[in-house]
């Protein structure tokens, strides 16, 4: 019988007994996160390039969605997508999914399972500032719905072109598609979120106590059923959103050409 | 009173914290008396957090037509009617208010379309009785019954092993054991004693049972004088898994067969038609066990030496709604898919109806401040136990042994331990220590479960029990020399097992030398050379008592109840048309 | 059949070192199996918890290959072939001999929390869709590989101030009862330290009874406590309404 070993130690970053590549999942959502961060930082900084009306066609980026320089005509020094997007950005900041991915992946709270953090940090989860905000996560879903709705409308009204009359025509451009995958997969990840879970049902304790709870209790079930692929979701969702903007872009740019299917 | 050892005082202490160690000790410290609850794992690991299938309580949610008098008469009939009547009475009778008091309790059991009680089929059972949570109905029973105890203030001791129960006179005064973790030594004082310590199944080679299941309560009251009944009777499960070999025993439900699993042998055929076509599949455990044996040995096996059991033509999503800790064991461990495929199952010993003969009303034994309840008692099961009258059975009697002790240690006077037992008791543990070249007990172990399982087990005869006899008692003189070959007293395994060895071989004994005696075939005893029914023996049980000169085994008439009489004649009646 | 090499921990609150052993392995063998063939032939007293080989009872929590598992559900086959297995107790409790630890605070822990309490006026009667939350936390073994994987436990040694995910289970299966009366959300965000978790998830991930304790119990306690504590509006509306704060947040 060998002997090898030593006494089990803990504590520490990285320490564990795990021999399989637990590194590569946080690895990869800083990668990806940060890339996502980066692009967004970027196309929002850009103020221009985010409507594309070529050929009739109306393809408004999600970042700049609603277009408050149609709207109300404002003039800034800076970008308005910076109004909009501290929404969104609030949004998924205290969703409970990307809590969950930044705090292992940005703040090694843990890194993953059975691994060792960085010694000697004070911990105090969402008790205090700045993680007790997340308790406000409901009102950013109030917000970001808002939002969604915009999104809506510029999905529908991307399926629209304007004809050299001026009289507008049902199209569908491969723009349109995109717009109308990005607002789905939004609307898939803002409708699978844990505190609307709540809201329209998790907060009852009996189910089926009267004819508002049943109903309750059906909306639930459905939101429960996309929450189940909130984390999927998420992703696609994301990718979705800076997909959109980027198409737009290179379309509005001249780097791309939209092509009209229909 | 020279205290060397770390000493308890209560009213009552109970001895084993399943459902009926628990429900126990609940009624005890519910009527005010200070009440210990001692295990030996820890707390809600007992064996009946194991148990699947459901609760028997003639609730009639499901078949209105269902009433305790004929929970009572399948009881009887399962049991072949030596079941003492009079606990097969209140068992039926106060099944259903133990079963809903488990819901005030906060139980979540599975519901009815109009919101009752859910109850599933099970064999032996006329109507569909079982109230059941999925198939993990005694995690249900225990896990409510465990918060219920624990905030009532009862004492709870984990990982503690009683070894002896210690006597003032004729009287039951308190017991001694050991904690597992430090290896040292304790002295419960105590005005009554209740005895939950569930079944034997590690005397089996194949057993459904943990290690926890030693006969250490059969032991422990035999030794302080208590009668022993109805031992020859050992159920085996007709569904244990059979492959892959770490989990051969492993219980497969038979809430398989109640949600309409069929079995099935090599050749395809559905074999209980043979056998039992009236009841089939849902046959009373003793006959499908005896069925696949019989198709096994008769070359009509699956790959692995069992039958085919198949619930895949029910739909996928129900079967992973109701029995969905049967799915994950098969897919984990077997790498089947029981919405698809068949799975392989074959007996398995699983209960012992036979234990420490109680008063029907009270729990108490023939030793004065001995209480008794759930598997480690004999009675209410007879012949053979029926499925889900075991869970009902610790509720029911598990709260009247309760009651019984706590009634007694009420008008009993204060304990006193007499030192020498407990220095004996001692001596005994520590001897394992200085045996020098030892035997080794997980040797000895194997062999008894090889001889109990060969010579034993479902089909027996009399030139195989009468070498079993000899085999026990060779065993026996072995086990004088086990004792620990490596390690201190500090959490060691090893020497444990040298302690329940001395409780199996006990409990083997009794089993065997009852299944010598009762030369007929019944129930789950089947002996090859009496094949038939016996009309003496189908009017007596066997007990078995501790005398001076070693292990007395008599008949006894069956415990029977005058006003019953008629109910019992129309059930016989019923059943041999 | 053939062989293969086990790294066990052996030792005691006073240290101890990994052990090898080589144990010939057959087809279909769980890690708890080895464990016993080397208890069986090899060291006679090496010390391991378990039941019922069966996951049901919640005994064999052990760390695989440095992943907290229950060592009877663990195939062999399912690990990396050719490698050594390397088995250790739980870390986050204190060890008391080889795979076996003091998980005695999680009893203690239990304790605090107000058990089931009926309503009065409680009818009984409730539809399996009342009762599925409630139902699929039961199915909580007591395992403790969740309490031992959690970060605020394992890592930051909270156990003072935070019950743990098994304990929040149990809470929302209490609270989630539809016939139970009693209002834990101040015992929530206070002594058992809700607000501790993170919800990183890990306990979700180790449950061998694929409980979904994030999504499921802890993220919807969460709520809960906002609906009662943080959330302007709703405090706003009670306000208005006159309603006593126990009728937030369910109850
Ligand atoms: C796999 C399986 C499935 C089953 N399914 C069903 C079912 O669906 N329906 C049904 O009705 N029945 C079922 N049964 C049978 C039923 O579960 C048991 O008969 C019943 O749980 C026994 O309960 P008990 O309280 O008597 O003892 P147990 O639950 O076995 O508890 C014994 C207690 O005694 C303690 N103990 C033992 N010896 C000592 C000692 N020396 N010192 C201190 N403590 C000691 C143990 O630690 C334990 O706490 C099943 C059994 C098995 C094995
Ligand atoms: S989700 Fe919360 S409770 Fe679960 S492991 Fe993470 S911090 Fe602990
Ligand atoms: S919640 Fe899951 S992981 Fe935690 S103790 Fe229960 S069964 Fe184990
Ligand atoms: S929880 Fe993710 S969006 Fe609300
Ligand atoms: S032994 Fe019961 S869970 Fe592993």
């Amino acid at each position: 019988m060998a002997q090898t070993g030593s006494v089990l130690e803990r504590n520490g970053l990285g320490v564990t007994a795990r021999r399989d590549a637990w590194w590569l999942q946080p690895l990869l959502v800083f990668l990806g996160l940060t890339a996502f961060g980066v692009y967004a930082m970027w196309a929002a900084w850009q103020g221009n390039n985010y409507l594309y009306q070529a050929h009739g066609a109306y393809y408004l980026s999600p970042f700049y969605s609603p277009d408050l320089h149609v709207l109300f005509g404002i003039q800034l020094p800076f970008s308005f997508a910076f109004l909009i997007l501290w929404i969104p950005l609030g949004f998924r900041a205290t969703c409970y999914y990307y809590r969950k991915a930044y705090y292992r992946s940005y703040f090694l709270d843990p890194p993953a399972c059975a691994v060792g953090e960085p010694k000697g940090r004070c911990y105090r989860g969402e008790r205090a500032f700045p993680f007790i905000l997340q308790n406000f996560h409901r009102y950013f879903f109030y917000l970001a719905t808002l939002l969604l709705l915009s999104l809506w409308y510029d999905a529908v009204r991307s399926f629209f072109f304007r004809d050299p009359a001026g009289q507008l025509h049902f199209g569908v451009g491969v723009g349109s598609l995109v717009l109308l995958f990005n607002v789905l997969t939004l609307s898939a990840f803002t409708l699978g979120c844990n505190s609307l879970r709540h809201l329209v049902g998790g907060r009852l304790d009996c189910f089926s106590c009267s004819a508002a709870a049943r109903t309750r209790h059906k909306l639930w079930s459905g939101v429960s059923l996309l929450n189940l692929k909130h984390a999927p979701w998420a992703w696609i969702s994301l990718f979705a959103v800076g997909f959109a903007d980027l198409y737009v872009r290179l379309c509005a740019m001249g780097v791309w050409h939209d092509v009209r299917i229909f | 009173m020279n205290e060397k050892y770390e000493t308890h005082e209560h009213d009552v202490i109970v001895i084993g914290a399943g459902g009926a160690g628990l429900r126990a000790a609940i009624e005890c410290s519910a009527l005010g008396a200070k009440t210990a609850l001692i295990c030996k794992s820890l707390l809600g690991k007992a064996h009946t957090v194991m148990a699947e299938g459901g609760v028997a309580a003639a609730l009639a949610h499901v078949d209105a037509q269902d009433s305790w008098r004929t929970h009572f008469q399948d009881t009887l009939f399962g049991g072949k009617y030596l079941n003492n009547w009079r606990m097969a009475e209140l068992h039926a009778r106060e099944a259903p208010e133990r079963v809903r008091e488990l819901e005030r309790w906060g139980a979540v059991f599975d519901r009815t379309p109009d919101g009752k009680i859910l109850q599933r089929a099970f064999g032996g059972h006329t109507y569909r009785r079982l109230a059941h949570v999925g198939d993990r109905t005694g995690l249900e029973l225990i896990r409510t019954l465990q918060d219920k105890g624990v905030h009532q203030g009862i004492d709870v001791f984990m990982e503690c092993t009683i070894t002896k129960l210690l006597k003032d006179g004729e009287r039951v005064c308190g017991a001694f054991g050991y904690w597992r973790e430090t290896g040292r030594f304790v002295v419960y004082k105590a005005k009554a004693v209740v005895l939950a310590t569930g079944g034997i199944g590690k005397c089996y080679k194949i057993t459904s049972n943990s290690w926890e299941s030693t006969g250490d309560g059969h032991a422990l009251g035999y030794e302080a004088g208590a009668e022993l009944v109805d031992m020859e009777f050992v159920q085996f499960h007709p569904t244990g898994m059979v492959w892959p070999p770490g989990v051969m025993g492993l219980l497969v439900t038979e809430a398989v067969r109640g949600e309409g699993g069929i079995l099935r042998n090599n050749q395809g055929e559905r074999f209980m038609e043979k056998y039992d076509p009236k009841r089939m599949d849902l046959s009373t455990r003793d006959v499908v066990a005896r069925a696949i044996y019989t198709e096994v040995k008769e070359g009509r096996g699956s790959p692995h030496g069992g039958c085919f059991l198949d619930i895949s033509h029910r739909k996928a999503p129900y079967i992973r709604q109701k029995l969905p800790s049967m799915y994950h064991q098969f897919k984990e461990l077997a790498d089947v898919d029981i919405t698809k495929e068949p799975m392989e199952v074959g007996p398995t010993s699983h209960y012992t109806m036979g234990g420490i003969k109680v008063d029907a009303d009270t729990g108490a034994s023939t030793v004065p401040g001995l209480y008794a309840a759930g598997e480690c008692t004999g009675g209410v099961n007879g012949a053979n136990r029926l499925g889900g009258n075991s869970l009902s059975d610790l509720l029911v009697f598990g709260r009247r042994a309760g009651a019984g002790a706590a009634e007694y240690a009420n008008r009993a006077a204060p304990p006193r331990i007499d030192q020498t037992q407990v220095e004996n008791a001692a001596g005994e543990m520590i001897g394992f220590f200085d045996r020098p070249g030892a035997a080794d007990p997980y040797k000895l172990h194997v062999d008894l479960q090889n001889t109990m399982q060969n010579l034993a087990g479902i089909f027996r005869e009399e030139k195989d029990l009468t070498m079993a006899v000899a085999r026990l008692e060779d065993l026996q003189r072995r086990a004088a020399h086990v004792g620990v070959v490596e390690g201190q007293r500090m959490y060691n395994p090893g020497w444990h097992l040298c302690r329940d060895l001395h409780n199996m071989l006990i409990c083997s004994q009794a089993i065997v030398r009852a299944a010598l005696l009762r030369k007929e075939s019944r129930g789950a005893h089947s002996r090859l050379d009496f094949p038939k029914y016996d009309e003496y023996w189908g009017e007596h049980n066997i007990v078995i008592k501790k005398e001076p000169d070693g292990m007395k085994v008599q008949a006894r008439p069956v415990v029977k109840v005058a006003e019953l009489i008629p109910l019992v004649d129309e059930k016989k009646a019923k059943e041999t048309k | 059949m053939s062989i293969r090499t086990f790294s066990v921990w052996r030792g005691d609150k006073n240290g101890g070192r990994f052990v090898e052993y080589q144990v010939e392995v057959e087809e279909g063998m769980v890690v708890l199996d080895a464990i016993h063939q080397i208890q069986r032939t090899q060291a006679h007293d090496l010390a391991c918890r378990w039941n019922c080989k069966a996951a049901k009872c919640g005994s064999c929590s052990a760390e695989v290959n440095g992943r907290p598992r229950l060592m009877c559900k663990t195939r062999l086959d399912a690990l990396p072939v050719g490698e050594m297995v390397r088995i250790q107790p739980l870390q986050t409790f204190p060890i008391i001999r080889d795979l076996v630890t003091d998980v005695s605070w999680n009893y203690q822990v239990n304790k605090k929390i107000p058990p089931f309490a009926p309503r009065p006026d409680a009818s009984w009667v409730m539809l399996q869709q009342d009762v599925n939350r409630a139902q699929e936390f039961r199915k909580c073994i007591e395992c403790f590989l969740c309490q031992n994987v959690c970060h605020v436990l394992r890592e930051h040694e909270r156990k003072s101030e935070f019950f743990g995910p098994r304990f929040f289970v149990r809470i929302a299966s209490l609270q989630m009862h539809p016939m139970d009366s009693l209002d834990r959300l101040p015992l929530l965000k206070n002594e058992a330290g809700l607000g501790l978790c993170n919800i990183t998830k890990c306990c979700t991930e180790v449950c061998p009874e694929d409980i979904h304790i994030t999504d499921n119990a802890i993220i919807p306690l969460k709520e809960r406590v906002v609906d009662r504590y943080y959330d302007p509006i709703q405090i706003l509306l009670r306000k208005i309404k006159g309603e006593k704060a126990s009728h937030a947040g369910g109850k």
